[in-house]
């Protein structure tokens, strides 16, 4: 089938799968907090609060868009959508799963194949700041240009140590390609380590950076400076409301898939399965079987009386999709999927356990680590990366 | 395809350069300039020069121009104001304008004939491993020496700040 119609196929499936995922990250992210916090966060727009992220978007939409006095109005209104654009524009070389075949077809899992896949990543992520440092300048508020200015300065600073970090599994995978840098981390060492870029020499400690300044590149807590509501109201996007916040707000969800995705593809073995691959099916079965079965027992003894209706759903769906996993034609598709997306899954959750766990640094705190800290680390990572990869070969 | 999209870009590249001298404001016509950068940036993809590319938008779009925002927005530059002092550029500026356009056009004409590929050294293939192995083997003597001159120019920089701050 023709190149440009497939892809137009899978630009159709993944982008509103995006921004649909966006969506439900902010309810799981409200959701893993609240419970952190012994509460029990959205309940009340459908099963659990199910429906928020769609009362949320409607809310939204419809909100007066409001635009405060002397903002420089091109650059006010351009800001978020600069923003939005370099952030999503990046999931385009995220490889998800290997090359299967769909209906006789052949194609790979993922939109691009570029040659210069992390390039693209690290350059957009070089970009994402111009959104967030218009937004504060034209605001006419200073507050927000406060807010703009240390999130150039963090972005500028955290850049330097996140590609020095990424740079040393390059070495060991030997391309930029992200798919071909995850086809290299394929099969175990010794028969039960997988050969992830992560077990290999000290890369953990490349890892660590690298998430570190994903925080930092992503703005989030204990590195969300330019948003810190203590000090500067909400940074760089006070005077926003509207449609034109959700972008701002969109644009920081996935950044975090996208740096969760990059970690996931060049340490964590992309859709390579933890265990041997002759069970990999079984473990999403057993996870999503066992998950239905809990849900169903829950709702036989139901603890609160919306629990006898809700849960048996759930329960039946979750049931559903343990099938899938062991459906002929399917099930080799979702497979490496689900690893893949299993994995980015659990790193998101990391970053909302991390949101709700720690408190935020000082600023000068913040440089410190970036150039005294990660910076050394990273370079020093680098160097034995290669002369390991130089002496004893990958 | 091509052509659509170097014809759009080429565009987009010579509006946005306009732009950048037309504009009264700095922060208008920086951005204009990444505009610039990022439609070289996809220029260089259509030439099959992926690494140059990439590079384009990480080092130019991506580092340099977010320093010459954050300067700008730091000393809060406004717009500029016309002093129609300089009588000189008044009079002689649009002609000597069109006078450079139309040499560098000749030059332009004249030394390249019509048709050809534009070829640089003996490059052949943009992709990072091909820029990766000319750096440094065919190339490795200049490679060293500008790492070595950038070297210099931090040492430089950092002595020139740490004595405004004594």
């Amino acid at each position: 089938m023709d190149f440009l119609l497939v892809s137009i196929i899978k630009m159709l499936i993944i982008a509103p799968a995006l921004l649909a995922t966006l969506a439900y990250i902010v309810w799981v992210e409200r959701k893993v907090i609240a419970h952190v916090q012994l509460r029990v966060g959205p309940y009340f727009v459908g099963p659990h609060g199910l429906l928020q992220p769609i009362a949320d978007a409607v809310k939204l939409l419809t909100k007066e868009d409001f635009i405060p006095s002397g903002v420089n109005h091109f650059f006010y209104w351009l800001a978020p959508w600069l923003g939005l654009m370099f952030a999503v524009t990046g999931i385009a070389v995220i490889p998800f799963g290997p090359v299967v075949e769909i209906f006789g077809v052949k194609t790979n899992l993922g939109l691009a194949d570029l040659n210069i896949g992390l390039l693209w990543i690290l350059g957009l992520a070089g970009m994402g700041v111009y959104g967030i440092a218009l937004a504060g300048w034209s605001s006419n508020n200073k507050y927000a240009l406060l807010g703009g200015l240390r999130s150039s300065a963090q972005m500028i600073s955290y850049e330097l140590p996140m590609a020095l970090a990424l740079a040393a599994p390059l070495l060991l995978s030997n391309s930029l390609n992200l798919r071909e840098v995850v086809t290299t981390q394929e099969g175990f060492v010794f028969g039960f380590i997988p050969n992830w870029n992560l077990f290999t020499g000290f890369q953990i400690v490349g890892f660590v950076a690298y998430m570190m300044c994903g925080f930092a590149e992503t703005n989030r807590i204990p590195f969300d400076l330019p948003e810190a509501e203590n000090e500067l109201v909400a940074g760089f996007h006070s005077e926003y409301s509207s449609m034109k916040f959700a972008a701002f707000f969109m644009a920081e969800y996935c950044n975090m898939v996208i740096v969760c995705s990059v970690a996931t593809a060049l340490f964590l073995g992309g859709w390579h399965p933890i265990v041997p691959e002759a069970i990999s099916p079984l473990v999403p079965t057993a996870l999503f079987a066992l998950f239905g079965v809990t849900l169903l027992y829950h709702g036989m003894n139901p603890g609160r009386p919306s629990d006898r209706k809700t849960f048996p759903v759930f329960g039946v769906i979750m049931l559903a999709i343990a099938a899938v996993f062991m459906a002929p034609y399917i099930g080799p598709i979702v497979t490496p999927l689900f690893w893949f997306l299993g994995k980015v899954g659990f790193l998101l959750f990391f970053f909302i356990w991390v949101r709700a766990t720690l408190p935020r640094f000082r600023y000068d705190q913040l440089m410190k680590i970036a150039w005294l800290f990660l910076f050394p680390v990273s370079l020093i990572n680098l160097l034995l990366t290669a002369f390991g990869v130089t002496f004893f070969g990958k | 395809m091509d052509l659509v999209l170097f014809l759009t870009f080429a565009i987009i590249a010579v509006v946005c350069g306009l732009s950048m001298a037309l504009q009264r404001h700095p922060v208008a016509s920086a951005l204009s300039l990444i505009g610039v950068m990022v439609s070289l940036a996809v220029l260089y993809v259509l030439l099959g020069a992926e690494f140059i590319a990439a590079a384009q938008l990480v080092v130019y779009s991506g580092a340099i121009m977010v320093l010459f925002i954050f300067v700008i927005m730091l000393l809060n530059a406004g717009a500029e104001k016309t002093t129609h002092k300089a009588g000189l550029a008044e009079f002689m500026g649009i002609p000597l304008l069109l006078l450079l356009l139309a040499v560098s056009t000749w030059v332009i004409t004249k030394s390249t004939a019509a048709g050809k590929m534009v070829k640089f050294g003996a490059f052949s293939g943009g992709g990072p491993r091909e820029v990766g192995w000319e750096l440094f083997t065919r190339y490795v003597l200049p490679f060293e020496v500008t790492s070595i001159l950038i070297l210099i120019a931090i040492a430089g920089a950092v002595r020139l700040a740490d004595r405004e701050l004594d």
